[in-house]
């Protein structure tokens, strides 16, 4: 279990450009372990790019990010990240997603596989192709495959997005029992509300820049700033 | 620890069973070859002398032509869901993916190559009169030299807006040594005219030098952004 008072991921002025457009304008921060992190704000604030620059998928401009003492991409094995995409094959069966992935982690057998898949709350033996999921049972299976290693950060960018509340609380409460027992969870999200009461930390984004961080869901707004 | 070959061996089965579902890359791979077959056996007269001298090109030609389309799929196919990401957020090795893509569509296009020489050999009429033997080192080779730049530059273009055009354009130029070992190769055999043992041996230089680079090169490849 990781020791909550431990800062575990460092963020140092990271600039992030996009030709001119710059999504990370000198983002400062730490983060601790074992902690459930809401990212909040507006779209283009800066949250995916700055959840692809912590799992390694992008470069910092200008900057520097230490997770765990090493770089994003040597940190991988210990960090599990889904995306707004699936990052699934359509064609095969979520099994067989999952048996794929597990090999890249080292991971044998399908014990583990059907370990997570149950976790979700699906079921292992379903042979239906991925593509034909609902997109509920595509988001569960997505974090299925984030958590198939047993990682201790999890990076996690709209999970419930066009997911119904049901399922959405249901991922919550995975979530949560998943910090309980020590991970740190990072969350991007735009249903703030059903994280309530579970995240620890609701960090605000605006422009590219973390611009407040609270306990609670309530802020005051910045200047020129949308606050919703 | 996640070791090269088992990632390599995951990766290309995963691969070989997305294409035996949907048989993107084989269908269009085989129906371009017929068109050329029957295309070429409508232009001139197959049962001539000459075609002894043109069919190597014809083959080759016909083959490069067709292998771009499961080069181009082999990726586009990662792209879909951005499945790549997941590969690389994984501590999987950069060069197992290469590996298997390669090994993947050399099984393809040599597939390819097993079901269409038969109706080239037919069509065209075609008999060797050198030593026929040579002909599978130089199939192996040249196919390998295809598939390896092929499968890097058609990575390379993958983030590239006009994919389908950018890969052509990368491969045929550098392809052009090992095309006309393969073409020079294939016509002195079925001439008899001459040894194609320096063609053979051409072709395994380059497929060396250039699988090596591309094993070098691969990791900054799947990382750019």
């Amino acid at each position: 279990m990781s020791d909550p008072s431990i800062s575990i991921i460092t963020v140092n002025n990271v600039i992030k450009q996009f030709g001119r457009f710059a999504a990370l304008r000198g983002v400062t921060a730490e983060f601790d372990a074992g902690r459930f992190h809401a990212i909040l704000g507006e779209n283009g604030a800066g949250k995916t790019t700055l959840l692809r620059t912590l799992a390694g998928l992008a470069q910092p401009t200008r900057g520097a990010i230490s997770i765990f003492g090493k770089t994003p991409r040597d940190a991988c094995r210990d960090m599990g990240y889904m995306a707004h995409p699936s990052l699934l094959y359509d064609e095969m069966s979520g099994m067989e997603n999952l048996r794929y992935y597990a090999r890249l982690y080292g991971i044998d057998g399908n014990g583990r596989c059907e370990e997570v898949i149950r976790i979700v709350g699906l079921d292992p033996e379903l042979a239906r192709p991925v593509g034909q999921y609902s997109q509920g049972m595509r988001q569960r299976m997505s974090l299925a495959r984030a958590i198939l290693h047993d990682p201790k950060l999890l990076l996690l960018d709209e999970p419930f997005s066009n997911v119904d509340v049901q399922s959405a609380q249901a991922m919550v409460g995975l979530l949560k029992t998943m910090r309980d027992a020590g991970k740190t969870v990072f969350v991007i999200t735009h249903q703030a509300s059903l994280l309530e009461g579970v995240a620890d930390e609701f960090v605000w984004m605006h422009a590219g820049q973390i611009v407040d961080r609270t306990a609670k869901l309530t802020r005051a707004a910045a200047p020129g700033e949308d606050v919703r | 620890m996640t070791s090269l070959w088992s990632v390599t061996l995951a990766t290309m089965v995963k691969d070989i069973r997305l294409e035996w579902r949907s048989k993107d890359a084989l269908n269009s791979m085989l129906f371009f070859s017929l068109l050329v077959v029957v295309i070429f056996m409508f232009s001139f007269d197959p049962l001539a002398e000459e075609s002894r001298h043109i069919v190597g090109g014809l083959v080759w030609v016909g083959f490069l032509f067709a292998s771009v389309t499961a080069l181009n799929q082999t990726w586009a196919r990662e792209l879909r869901n951005q499945v790549l990401d997941a590969y690389r957020v994984s501590p999987a090795p950069a060069n197992a993916l290469f590996l298997a893509k390669v090994l993947g569509n050399f099984i393809f296009v040599g597939v390819l190559e097993a079901l269409m020489t038969p109706l080239f050999v037919i069509f065209y009429n075609v008999r060797v009169l050198g030593p026929a033997w040579q002909l599978l080192p130089i199939a192996i080779l040249g196919t390998w030299a295809l598939v390896v730049n092929g499968t890097f530059f058609a990575a390379m273009s993958l983030r590239t807006r006009s994919r389908e055009i950018m890969l052509p354009l990368l491969l045929f130029p550098i392809s052009i040594p090992a095309v006309v070992s393969m073409v020079a190769g294939t016509t002195s055999i079925l001439t008899g005219e001459e040894s194609a043992h320096f063609y053979i041996v051409l072709l395994l230089t380059y497929d060396v030098v250039f699988t090596t680079a591309c094993l070098a090169l691969f990791e900054m490849i799947l990382h750019a952004e």
